[in-house]
């Protein structure tokens, strides 16, 4: 028996449903709702960077912003960025900056901006999930794709994709973790809790096998815009 | 730094740890040396003074009277700020807060915040209505690497320092004028900072260490209780490494947590 609110398995994710290609000024996008989340994720450039002295001649600069529509959340939130989202987009950019080659186009800027439209928890994750998408149907090269999930603990058990009641239980640990795909590399990870390394070493593996279904779910909105024969890895 | 300085600098940093060394000669393990000072600032209502090799950073404590959020009524709260400004390092400029300097300020918050050390509880004074803001305000004196550990020890100390101000009949703050109550550290939090440089992991990086390095993780301990993380940076780390720097936080905590314990 389940003891979630929303009758899942510990284990299980919300709905996730990913289409490419939605957003026709851009050269690559994505949309994606993951249970009661919905993000739009674009990607411009690689263009010249402006100022100039923010130019790196090593490599392409990563602009990724994360930002939360008003409505997206109970109480309106200021479109104005908080610490909060810039934080994410920090480190969210570090993240895709892990997965693209960015050494390929020195002294450009590649802009890449998740909206999040709708929210309950996990959002983070989510707009990650859709912005590597987006930077795919950019025709990016890449090393890989980023595929992200949150995983934790509430309530006394080990849960992926927590909710936002979820979250907010008394022992809860939440942690988002975004790995470069198929080669498994962490290139986010945060947390907040209070847990033993025991406990958490099962929530990462939680957290990998998590990121092996959305991995399955992300090559499959792929293929559907990109029809391919044979093995997607290769 | 400016940017030609800045890659000579680490290229070296990169020859050195390659040949399994670092510039300061410290092990890769090794921690620079910390010293805390507390009660440095008469204007503050509480302070500390943290030096970790050549970092610097300053916390000051100023309490406020504010109202309670919506879904913690009868709890006060606290806000930590780290500033980097222009007399810290060359590469500072004063201006709006930078991003680094955000992030910093948010994982040694975090760090504070999860590990449950301060009883918000005791900081009501009128629940629903009325409670004590804890504003923690660390400002980087000198910028030598590894701002992140050095802000969350100041912080911590400057908490343990601090006196908690007496209140008039309507509630208000009386300046200058403190109560005996201090604030309970319930537990200690200890923020340790990684970063990894030619495919090997340092500990407490210094400032051309860190212009060096591809990828940084920071955790935050209580006991061996993991409490909070943040990866950062473009590289990546694997599950092995992730729990390596975990290992080794967790025999180094309790150095750390003394020297909190020992202060006043």
């Amino acid at each position: 028996m389940s003891k979630r609110l929303d009758g899942r398995k510990n284990d299980e994710l919300r709905p996730i449903n990913i289409k490419l290609g939605v957003v026709k000024s851009a050269a690559g996008s994505c949309y994606l709702e993951w249970g009661k989340n919905t993000v739009v994720a674009t990607v411009h450039g690689p263009r010249p960077i402006f100022p100039k002295h923010l130019s790196d001649s090593t490599k392409a600069v990563i602009d990724y912003r994360y930002r939360m529509a008003p409505f997206s959340v109970s109480e309106r939130k200021s479109p104005v960025p908080g610490k909060r989202d810039k934080e994410i987009s920090l480190v969210s950019g570090f993240a895709l900056e892990s997965a693209i080659m960015t050494e390929k186009f020195p002294n450009t800027v590649i802009d890449i901006n998740a909206l999040i439209l709708s929210s309950n928890a996990g959002t983070r994750v989510a707009a990650l999930t859709a912005a590597s998408l987006a930077c795919v149907d950019a025709g990016l090269p890449m090393r890989g794709i980023l595929t992200a999930v949150s995983v934790g603990r509430a309530n006394g058990e080990f849960l992926s994709d927590l909710t936002k009641e979820e979250e907010d239980a008394e022992d809860a640990v939440d942690t988002a973790i975004a790995v470069l795909m198929p080669q498994k590399e962490i290139t986010l990870l945060q947390m907040d809790g209070f847990v033993n390394k025991e406990d958490w070493k099962k929530i990462i593996s939680m957290g990998f096998i998590g990121v092996d279904k959305v991995y399955e779910l992300q090559k499959k909105a792929l293929l559907e815009k990109y029809p391919v024969n044979g093995d997607i890895n290769e | 730094m400016s940017d030609i300085l800045s890659l000579i600098n680490a290229n070296s940093v990169k020859q050195t740890i390659k040949q399994g060394k670092r510039q300061d000669n410290r092990a890769f393990d090794q921690i620079r040396d910390l010293e805390i000072k507390t009660s440095v600032l008469s204007s503050a209502d509480g302070s500390a003074w943290v030096k970790l090799g050549n970092t610097e950073v300053v916390a000051g404590i100023k309490f406020a009277i504010g109202t309670p959020y919506p879904d913690s009524p009868d709890e006060g709260s606290m806000s930590l700020n780290l500033e980097l400004t222009g007399i810290s390092s060359p590469d500072f400029s004063t201006g709006p807060p930078q991003i680094d300097a955000l992030e910093y300020g948010r994982v040694a918050d975090r760090a504070i915040r999860s590990a449950k050390c301060i009883d918000f509880k005791k900081l009501a004074i009128v629940p629903g209505e009325k409670v004590l803001i804890l504003f923690i305000d660390c400002v980087a004196i000198n910028a030598d690497g590894n701002l992140i550990d050095a802000t969350e020890l100041a912080a911590l100390a400057a908490i343990k320092n601090a006196k908690i101000p007496k209140l008039n009949e309507n509630n208000e703050l009386i300046s200058k004028e403190y109560s005996d109550n201090k604030i309970e550290l319930l537990n200690i939090p200890i923020s340790f900072t990684f970063e990894k440089i030619e495919d090997k992991i340092i500990i407490d990086p210094t400032e051309n260490e860190e212009y060096a390095s591809d990828a940084r993780f920071s955790i935050g301990l209580v006991n061996d209780t993991i409490v909070s993380c943040q990866k950062s940076k473009g590289g990546v780390f694997s599950e092995d490494e992730i729990f390596t720097m975990i290992d080794l936080s967790v025999k180094k905590y309790k150095e750390f947590s003394k020297k909190i314990e020992n202060i006043d």
